[in-house]
């Protein structure tokens, strides 16, 4: 029976308690890691406390709607997560190199590693990499001053974390789920999988998507609404048109996934009958809604790395675009197709052969868009005068490897192969072989670019470099030879294997796994070092690629207004021109006074609230469910009722700020693309001669 | 410069209103891109609910439990009630252009939907009690598991439909007819109607089909 108080919560629940009673080493690798949340739960905030620094974070970014800010935030979550995601998938990958016949995890511990692997890697690393980068860049490529709604933006955010901190706190309180990152029932129901585990996931998978949907509102109306003058959609960026795809499909998408979280919810707490294997129930209708949203995902996540590498080839070789208008319809196409395949997930589960010919048929015409773009990139890169900085490694990267997963997806695509190495190694290392080289490389690339127009400097090349070709390497030897295996008849989601041939290729990719770990600390090393170089590093003026697009036509960082005066865009690659004219820095003739959205504690709230609600609802904890509940509707009507002043910055202090910019760059003798990677780098541009020349040769 | 006429879909307030009318354009622009995402939402319980046609499991189906008296009550208030919304928007829009406009109408024309919603929940509520008393629970089978959630995610809806109207209600005497108030009533007319076409498509579909 549950207690009134406490619910279905125990002594016995949480994980420290569990393996001090029974220390197996199941429990005990669970219980360290478990212990990292105390730990750091007590430590951050007396650190806070005694640097003085919970000031400036609550009041500069907690507080803030800057859509930077929030966008920073997105990312910091993302790589705490990665973190944790990184740390699981090595110690599959561990354990698999001495499973033979058993090993060292149980089957129960490891189904909730790859679960929780998995949830965590697409829902709390990918999607807020992406959604994180969209922030940061979106309104500055846009020539915009925020986003539509920057306090809805806020709120998105606390809702993802909030998701964040079930998954993490299932960790300490409880356990998580055993049924996978797709959750499949009748397993994932109440008979077959009765602890809190499948509610965590329910829940936190739920509210992170709440928060995707309205980000996507709030993206799409952004990038509809607030382009600046003459920005028409055939001169946007490209990074900007993934964007409005993936706006597109997170509005369109995220529902599916809702309604499968909120149905399976139903089955679980309230005894409905959706998906039971009696009284009716149709678990394909979860496999179909599951889906419905996850193959869209896939391209929700894939397409803004796509924008980052259209941008990175551009700069980096000093061109435009090639073929801008072809890769606009390619990516058109991809999100439109991406609608229309999802079946490919279970082409064994039953339907005729012709259903699965023509789902098969539609999952290969998406190659062809694809196909297109990478041509498009590579003729791109054709005689520019190339650097080969940091995200131009992840580019070539990603250029090999990305095309590699994409031709084992063709194989993937063909119902009958399918049929054969369904549910095998082979397809965990195909989709890794598309998410790896594909959305992480493009998001570190990512990072690596626009990292100077957030904080004002340079990441370490030398360290960035060092950084990339680790991951480079660690993905080809960790996951090449899961290839192999999963031809070898090996199964996924299998804690152990019986055939001795394998093992060869299960400890090769536990070294890979390892050189991945060391690219992570490779990453957070990057950071660290140059935050600690900062000074030699920074390039205030704003542009320290030479770039061609809005957003470097403000000083890094940029001011909260990111804009003193909203551009004027006549062409396509609109800050490129502006500086073979001769106007990129000219001074301006007149200001005006711009009106801010004031700092808000509202999102801190929302998110407070709902995580309530979410651990109160896995527990079966009544009273504060209610309170979750009460508080989730009362924030929103109490900030409905306050009174809301905009902050007025007067023209005349935007002049101030603006012209020291200006002055500063026209005052500045740039410097060229061989400096490009040294302290001489302070942000300004200079056309060398080599650029001149391949400019010419390009009209 | 030549800009185009700032316009969105559904009741615009109309240059009359100035500033307000020119910032309604993204905020309803906006607010209409939710309801797509909430439209699919419903979409995909309406596909489940398909699905469940014949997942009656022996249990009672259609025949056995539809009001169709009933069912029609509820279509009158709810279709009234987007009458009344209506007036309470268009007497904003041919109002409160200029300061100093009684709110007395429009408040009046806010509470009669809410009164009406509530008529509509109170017979909505009636039916589900009826059904409970023959045994019609969600959880007997998958049929009724879908139509229980069908119907009251729009139940559900049309009660945080009355609550934000009564918060509009509040605000509005609060702080007047200011620019926020009137956007977020754009934005609540857009929902209340939504609502209403949403039911037209349970009505049809549900009931109608179930009895056919
Ligand atoms: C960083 C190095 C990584 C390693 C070592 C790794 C390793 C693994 C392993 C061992 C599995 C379980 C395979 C099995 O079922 O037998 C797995 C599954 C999975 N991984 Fe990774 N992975 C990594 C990165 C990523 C990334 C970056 C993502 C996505 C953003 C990702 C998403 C997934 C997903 C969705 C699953 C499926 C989970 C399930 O079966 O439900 N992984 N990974
Ligand atoms: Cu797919």
């Amino acid at each position: 029976m549950t207690d009134s108080l406490c619910g279905n919560l125990t002594w016995d629940s949480i994980m420290l308690v569990k393996a001090w009673k029974d220390p197996n080493v199941n429990n005990l690798i669970t219980a360290g890691a478990a212990a990292m949340i105390p730990v750091g739960a007590l430590m951050v905030p007396l650190l806070l406390l005694w640097t003085g620094w919970w000031r400036p974070l609550f009041r500069d970014w907690l507080a803030s709607v800057d859509h930077k800010k929030i966008g920073v935030l997105y990312i910091a979550l993302a790589v705490v997560m990665l973190f944790r995601g990184v740390v699981e998938g090595t110690l599959m990958r561990l354990h698999h190199a001495t499973a033979l016949h058993g090993g060292v995890l149980s089957p129960d511990h490891f189904n909730q590693l790859f679960t929780t692997h998995g949830t965590t890697m697409i829902f709390f690393v990918a999607m807020p990499l992406i959604t994180g980068l969209m922030n940061v860049v979106i309104p500055l490529q846009l020539g915009a001053r925020d986003v539509a709604y920057p306090r809805l933006n806020q709120i998105g955010f606390w809702l993802t974390a909030s998701g964040g901190f079930l998954i993490t706190i299932s960790l300490l309180i409880g356990q998580f789920a055993t049924g996978g990152w797709s959750a499949y029932p009748a397993y994932t129901g109440s008979i077959f999988s009765p602890g809190v585990g499948v509610d965590y996931w329910l829940l936190s998978v739920g509210l992170s998507g709440i928060g995707s949907t309205l980000s996507g509102v709030n993206f799409a109306v952004t990038l509809y609404k607030l382009r600046a003058p003459g920005m028409t959609f055939m001169r946007m960026p490209l990074f900007l048109w993934t964007s409005l795809c993936v706006s597109i499909l997170l509005v369109l998408i995220m529902p599916p996934l809702t309604v499968a979280c909120i149905t399976l919810g139903l089955d679980r707490y309230l005894g409905f009958h959706f998906y039971t294997n009696d009284l009716g129930g149709n678990l394909m209708n979860f496999i179909n809604l599951f889906w419905m949203f996850g193959h869209p995902e896939v391209y929700i996540l894939a397409l803004p790395a796509y924008g980052v590498m259209s941008e990175v080839a551009s700069t980096f070789s000093a061109k435009r675009l090639y073929g801008y208008p072809s890769i606009v319809v390619a990516t058109m196409c991809i999100a439109v197709l991406s609608f229309l395949v999802w079946l490919h997930h279970f082409f064994t589960m039953g339907q005729s052969a012709l259903v699965n010919a023509v789902f098969g048929i539609a999952t290969l015409i998406i190659a062809i868009p694809t196909g297109m773009k990478v041509y498009d990139w590579l003729a791109t890169l054709w005689r520019g005068r190339i650097r080969f900085t940091t995200p131009m490694i992840y580019l070539c990267g990603f250029l090999v490897l990305f095309v590699i997963g994409g031709l084992t997806g063709i194989i993937l695509a063909n119902p009958t192969i399918d049929f054969q190495v369904h549910n095998s190694l082979f397809l965990v290392a195909h989709f890794h072989n598309v998410i790896i080289p594909g959305v992480v490389f493009g998001m570190l690339a990512g990072l690596h670019y626009w990292f100077p127009k957030v904080f004002g400097f340079r990441l370490l090349e030398s360290w960035g470099r060092t950084t990339a070709w680790l991951w480079i390497v660690g993905f080809s030897v960790t996951f090449f030879p899961l290839y192999v295996a999963g031809l070898m008849g090996m199964r996924r989601r299998a804690v152990d294997y019986a055939d001795p041939a394998i093992q060869p290729y299960m400890i090769v990719a536990a070294i890979g796994s390892l050189i991945l770990c060391l690219a992570f600390l490779a990453l957070l090393g990057t950071i660290l070092r140059s935050i600690l170089l900062r000074k030699q590093l920074a390039v205030p003026l704003g542009d320290p690629w030479d770039a061609r697009t809005l957003e470097w036509a403000t000083p890094c960082p940029p001011p909260e207004y990111n804009f003193a005066v909203l551009p004027e865009v006549t062409a396509r690659d609109a800050f490129w021109e502006a500086k073979e004219n001769g106007t990129a820095y000219a001074p301006v003739e007149k200001y005006e006074d711009i009106h801010l959205p004031p700092p808000t504690y509202y999102g801190l709230w929302i998110g407070a609230f709902a995580s309530v609600l979410g651990f109160a609802v896995v527990w079966h904890i009544g009273w504060l469910s209610l309170l979750g509940l009460l508080g989730s509707i009362a924030v929103p009507i109490a900030y409905a009722l306050l009174p809301y002043r905009e902050i007025i910055l007067p023209a005349a202090e935007v002049q101030k700020q603006d012209e020291a910019w200006r002055c500063a760059a026209r005052e500045t003798d740039g410097v060229t693309r061989d400096e490009e990677a040294h302290a001489t780098n302070r942000g300004l541009a200079k056309p060398d001669e080599l650029e001149i020349e391949f400019a010419a040769a390009e009209r | 410069m030549n800009s185009p006429p700032k316009l969105h879909p559904g009741l615009n307030l109309g240059p009359a209103h100035g500033d307000d009318h020119e910032a309604a354009e993204n905020s309803i622009f906006g607010f209409w891109v939710f309801m797509m995402s909430d439209l699919v939402t419903f979409g995909m319980f309406f596909a489940l609910y398909a699905t469940a046609l014949h997942a009656t499991a022996g249990g009672p189906g259609p025949k056995d439990l539809f009001d169709l008296s009933s069912v029609a009550w509820q279509t009158g208030f709810l279709l009234v009630s987007s009458l009344t919304s209506g007036l309470a928007l268009l007497h904003v829009k041919t109002h409160h252009h200029r300061s100093g406009a009684a709110i007395g109408p429009m408040l009046f024309w806010l509470l009669a939907t809410v009164a009406l919603g509530g008529l509509f929940l109170w017979r909505e509520i009636g039916d589900f009690q009826a059904m409970a008393a023959q045994g019609a629970l969600p959880t007997r089978s998958n049929w009724l598991s879908s139509l229980w959630a069908l119907v009251g995610l729009h139940g559900l809806h049309v009660s945080i439909g009355m609550l934000w109207a009564l918060v509009i209600a509040l605000g509005v005497l609060l702080r007047g007819v200011d620019q926020r108030w009137k956007l977020t009533l754009l934005r609540w007319g857009v929902f209340w109607h939504f609502l209403d076409i949403v039911w037209i498509a349970i009505f049809s579909f549900v009931y109608l089909g179930g009895l056919r």
